[in-house]
């Protein structure tokens, strides 16, 4: 099996970018502190200053992680969607769940000044949480009336406008919202709708990162039946597949992963329709056996990249993770699959 | 006998289930379809062919009657069992890019896999003895996205035949084939049955090859249902002509097969005999003109014996004329119409023989 060798030097290349770029995260940034102190500080040894340890253990350490695990979720989130609909512009933002995601942050924020009388951003860490909360019960909410749908109607084209109308209806409510909200917390709201992955911090990030933890390894178990569904309904179901509960567990846990995501970092664009298609071009193959630890590892790789980028001197953490993601990413993409088209045509 | 027929239907009445009605689109169909035959339902678009193929397949409910597979009730069978009994051919044409052909045919391995879906060294063995009796050991390694229609076609058979079922429906699988490639696919299914004594049962619009491959035709319309036999009973009790009379079709009875209605207009002696004659005839046919050896006119064409292989044309006054080619005869019978509208040819709207 040559196939599975070179698929498996990939996937190791591919991690210890993961752990360059990891460890490039500790080290670039605003404030400078040399390769051989975060050497020492990440290994616990020798004497750095405190400053430096708060800024790798409570900063930069924390935000790497995020990334690297929303990168993943976001990737195989949006795999799944890809294969249950068949559709490659699919997308963990296609069913609008994260448009759910941004009607629940819209509610808190923008309610919360107009009723509370109070802005949002001044609450601190009982805002930053109760914005988790409003964007989980949002997201999941669209995610159950999908679910539903997905019930009463046969086609999967028929379920992807269901999904895509809802989105526009979450986001015409949010217009009205924003309509009737003082400034401040419109600004709040757009600072959330930019995507970030420093947004979590301290307690909140562990549990983040257990959660994905736990859902990650789950999604794994629907390998088979994704491969199934790449066959169209008809194989599918004739090869033993129950295709109503398969599409069911297929947008719930991709549904799951996004809203998680979306609720700790926003909704981050290009992520979770890109990496899918760059995973296919690289590995070669629609078998997610591999495409999965594909799209996780070149997932957190990607988003590790995007963040560094972010962050870069001179930008000073001001540049949103949303823009990079597209504007580093969107060229990345293209450009190889362009390369792969020509291959194709050599052969 | 030792024939036994895998699928009964008995009193079977498909459609679809509305909410206050159900739209029936066929009914009443008893027929059987037996095992090591290849049998090929005919109907006109619109019908019930893909109705009556879905419902065999399990895909849609039937609304009446019964269905037995191996003498058992179709809706008896679970999801899981289904799998292993029936595969299907879909006119849904499948552009997965990234799949070899060989993975597309694991993939019929599924109902027998595990959770993971791997293959283990029997599944890889069903696999490549799929691939050997389609014969596509070239194509085994290549992308399913770089393959033509017809290679596709059979690599989904071959995904059929590694499902191991003792069934098999495709739904119009010579359709977007080029004419070599339908007859192929034919020949192909026809061989299976033969070889692996397998329950092959599909739908086609192509009637000439259906009449010379096909065991069992089963000929569908609106009005009788479903009249099943072998090609021959069908034509010796008129089925076949009846079914396609008013179409512009004619079933000729000497050759057992379809062509288009010809009305004459006129007739004329030939003589000679095989090829040649048969290709002046033929050519004589489209331009309304009935021609035998058994006619008597004036005027006649002698297809042997001529010099240099051409054809001659006799005419009672003049001496014969030689032709080069059927081209250049049918322009020296034209000339002569022209030259002469008296009563040498018989004018007269005969009926074909």
């Amino acid at each position: 099996m040559k196939a599975a060798g070179r698929n498996t030097i990939l996937l190791l290349l591919i991690l210890l970018i993961i752990c360059l770029f990891l460890f490039l995260n500790m080290v670039l940034g605003s404030v400078h502190i040399p390769m051989s102190a975060v050497w020492h500080i990440l290994t616990d040894q020798g004497e750095e200053p405190q400053t430096w340890q708060n800024i790798i253990w409570k900063s930069r350490f924390p935000q790497a992680l995020t990334a690297l695990v929303a990168g993943a979720g976001l990737s195989i989130s949006g795999l799944q969607m890809q294969t249950v609909f068949r559709n490659p512009l699919a997308g963990p933002s296609v069913l609008g769940i994260s448009s759910g995601a941004s009607l629940g942050v819209a509610f808190v924020v923008l309610f919360s000044g107009s009723i509370g009388g109070v802005a949002l951003s001044h609450l601190g860490f009982i805002g930053e949480v109760a914005l988790s909360i409003a964007a989980i019960v949002g997201s999941l909410s669209v995610m159950a009336l999908i679910v539903f749908a997905s019930h009463k109607v046969k086609g999967n084209v028929t379920l992807l406008i269901i999904g895509v109308m809802i989105g526009y209806l979450a986001n015409a409510i949010i217009g009205i919202l924003k309509y009737f909200s003082v400034e401040e917390d419109i600004k709040t709201y757009v600072i959330w709708g930019l995507g970030s992955f420093s947004r979590v911090s301290g307690n909140q990030m562990m549990l983040f990162v257990t959660i994905m933890a736990v859902l990650i390894p789950l999604s794994f178990l629907l390998v088979k039946t994704l491969n199934l569904l790449l066959l169209g309904d008809g194989y599918a179901r004739n090869l033993g597949l129950n295709i109503k509960r398969a599409r069911i567990l297929v947008i719930t846990c991709s549904g799951v992963l996004t809203a998680i995501v979306t609720a700790y970092c926003g909704p981050i664009i290009f992520l979770g329709l890109a990496v899918p298609h760059l995973c296919r071009v690289v590995f070669q193959t629609s078998d997610h056996r591999i495409l999965m630890p594909a799209c996780l590892v070149m997932g957190a790789a990607l988003a590790l990249a995007c963040n560094l980028i972010a962050r870069m001197p001179g930008f000073e953490g001001a540049l949103p993770v949303n823009s990079v993601t597209a504007l580093i990413g969107a060229p990345v993409v293209a450009s190889v699959l362009f390369r792969k088209r020509k291959n194709e045509l050599n052969e | 006998m030792n024939k036994s027929a895998t699928i009964q239907l008995r009193n079977l009445s498909i459609g679809y289930q509305g909410k206050t009605h159900a739209k029936v689109v066929a009914e009443n169909i008893c027929s059987d379809i037996y095992a090591g035959e290849l049998t090929c339902l005919l109907g006109t678009n619109g019908v019930g062919k893909s109705t009556l193929l879905r419902t065999l397949s399990a895909f849609q409910p039937k609304l009446k009657g019964e269905i037995q597979v191996n003498g058992k009730n179709l809706e008896k069978y679970n999801d899981k069992e289904l799998s292993t009994i029936l595969s299907v051919v879909l006119t849904e044409k499948c552009d997965i890019r990234n799949m070899t052909v060989r993975e597309l045919i694991g993939m019929g391995r599924s109902p027998y896999t595990g959770f993971w879906g791997r293959l283990n060294s029997r599944d890889r063995e069903m696999v490549e003895q799929a691939i050997e009796l389609v014969h596509i050991q070239p194509l085994a390694s290549r992308m399913l996205h770089t393959l033509s229609d017809g290679e596709r076609q059979k690599a989904m058979i071959a995904k059929a035949l590694a499902q191991e079922t003792p069934v098999i429906y495709l739904d119009e699988p010579t359709a977007f084939l080029d004419f070599p490639s339908k007859v192929e696919i034919m020949q192909l299914l026809h061989r299976l049955t033969r070889e692996t004594h397998k329950t092959i049962f599909l739908s086609t619009h192509d009637l000439e090859l259906a009449l010379q491959i096909a065991d069992k035709i089963w000929l569908m319309d609106k009005i009788n249902g479903i009249t099943a036999g072998t090609p021959e009973d069908l034509a010796l009790k008129g089925n076949l002509s009846r079914f396609f009379a008013s179409k512009g079709i004619t079933f000729d009875m000497e050759s057992g097969l379809f062509r288009i209605t010809n009305n004459y207009r006129e007739q004329i002696r030939l003589t000679g005999h095989g090829y040649r004659y048969a290709m002046v005839r033929k050519a004589l046919q489209r331009n309304e003109i009935l021609a035998g050896r058994h006619i008597e006119s004036e005027i006649y064409i002698e297809t042997e014996g001529g010099a240099n292989d051409g054809f001659t044309l006799h005419h009672p006054e003049r001496s014969p004329i030689q032709a080069s080619s059927i081209e250049h005869l049918l322009e020296l019978l034209q000339e002569y119409k022209k030259q002469e509208k008296t009563a040498t040819v018989h004018n007269c709207t005969c009926p074909s023989q």
